[in-house]
């Protein structure tokens, strides 16, 4: 093998990297563009939040709670060693807030709305739907996949303090109703160490980045998938995987960036 | 479903979201303790804050009265200069004296001011003359290993 046959795998590779980037950063581009469009029938944004954010309720107010009585429970069982079992509501209300509330709440709505929107579209794509819209001059951009990303956008703060909301009063069951710690304390302590701007609302702008971030990648992922069978179920997949990557690394990046030892 | 209805249902997500918001931010966090009332500021002068941080409380017979406001180095006397917000409804004497204290062994610093006996009140923006910087432990341990080495070697330690 010459060098310039081993090399060529090599840039055709860098070649289709930068390609599916730019194809990413038009497709945002175009998606902003189609926002106020968006914004200005608005009842197509209500219904997208309806079908988005309603009915991601039950499975995010489960989790929170879940992921609240056991988090409760786990760090009972270390804090009490050390006799600082009061400080329990302190921890798990920084934990959901700062993190599990924004990060859990973004794999869950992946899973739950995430794939819903890509195979939508994806169908769509598939039967020709779009195609149809665009004879009639409909823009299927701004009448379809705006809607949706700004309803995703919406939707996903709200649900990541819903989750953040539910974890805590879910600790507060395990903590003072089941084990008996303190209910004075357990408010008390949380409120001398929890910051309204640099936990609770750095947590919302997290789950706001997360929502772009997911909303993105399952549009994407529907308006790009091909038009059988197979390629909406493998988009469908690619959401998944996709979006659960982009929030964990976004997630260490805003950690990183918002949570700076002072 | 109806528009109407749909309407109905988002109106109710996001209130939801918006009590949530309001629980964590008012139960959940310190947005309460942040406007308590009115308060004026008072600020004291150490050799050495410590650990102390902005936002610790400030303590008066163990009851919290205000927060620090802002730490800064005066470059003059190089000490360091710590305001303080005490509510309105505290006045303290003009000898009140200030100590940077630890809550417990390894707890966070606060300010904890003691009442002197002067008919007189401290006012928004005076100064606290008497303080006590806080305790560093390095300085501590320095001072006991140069204290012993003063006294000399003990009388018996030739056997």
């Amino acid at each position: 093998m010459t060098p310039a046959q081993a090399l060529q795998p090599i840039g055709a590779r860098t070649l289709e990297v930068l390609r599916s980037l730019g194809r990413n950063a038009f497709f945002f581009a175009e998606l902003l563009k189609h926002v106020p469009s968006a914004l200005y029938r608005f009842y197509l944004v209500v219904a997208q939040i309806h079908k988005i954010g309603n009915y991601s309720i039950v499975i995010i107010a489960a989790s929170g709670l879940a992921v609240g009585f056991v988090l409760a429970l786990q760090m009972y069982y270390a804090l009490v060693k050390y006799g600082a079992d009061e400080s329990l509501g302190l921890i798990v209300n920084l934990a959901l807030v700062r993190e599990l509330g924004p990060v859990v709440t973004a794999l869950l709505f992946a899973g739950r709305a995430g794939t819903s929107l890509t195979a939508e579209i994806g169908l769509m794509k598939a039967g020709e739907q779009l195609a149809a819209m665009e004879m009639m001059a409909i823009d299927p951009r701004s009448r379809v996949l705006a809607p949706r990303f700004v309803g995703g956008i919406v939707s996903m703060p709200i649900l990541a303090v819903l989750f953040s909301t539910i974890g805590i009063l879910g600790a507060y069951v395990v903590a003072v109703l089941l084990i008996g710690v303190d209910a004075g304390s357990f408010w008390s302590i949380m409120q001398s160490g929890v910051d309204v701007f640099k936990d609770v609302g750095n947590g919302i702008v997290k789950s706001l980045m997360f929502g772009i971030a997911c909303t993105f990648v399952a549009l994407y992922q529907g308006f790009e998938a091909k038009a059988t069978p197979e390629g909406v179920a493998q988009a469908t997949t690619r959401t998944v995987v996709i979006s659960s990557l982009a929030v964990l690394t976004l997630d260490f990046l805003l950690t990183a960036l918002m949570f700076s030892t002072e | 479903m109806t528009r109407k209805n749909i309407e109905i249902l988002v109106g109710l997500f996001v209130l939801v979201g918006a009590l949530c918001v309001v629980f964590l931010a008012l139960q959940a966090a310190n947005l309460a303790s942040f406007k308590v009332g009115r308060s004026y500021t008072l600020t004291a002068s150490f050799d050495n804050v410590g650990g102390l941080k902005v936002r610790a409380p400030v303590r008066s017979a163990g009851v919290t009265v205000g927060r620090v406001a802002d730490i800064a180095l005066d470059t003059k006397t190089f000490q360091g200069v710590v305001s303080m917000e005490i509510e309105q409804r505290f006045v303290f004497p003009r000898d009140t004296s200030a100590k940077i204290l630890t809550a417990g062994l390894l707890g966070d610093q606060y300010v904890g001011l003691e009442p002197g006996g002067d008919d007189k009140n401290l006012a928004q923006g005076d100064a606290i003359r008497l303080t006590q910087s806080a305790v560093v432990l390095e300085n501590l341990i320095g001072q006991f290993l140069y204290n012993k080495a003063a006294e000399g070697p003990p009388p018996n330690a030739k056997k």
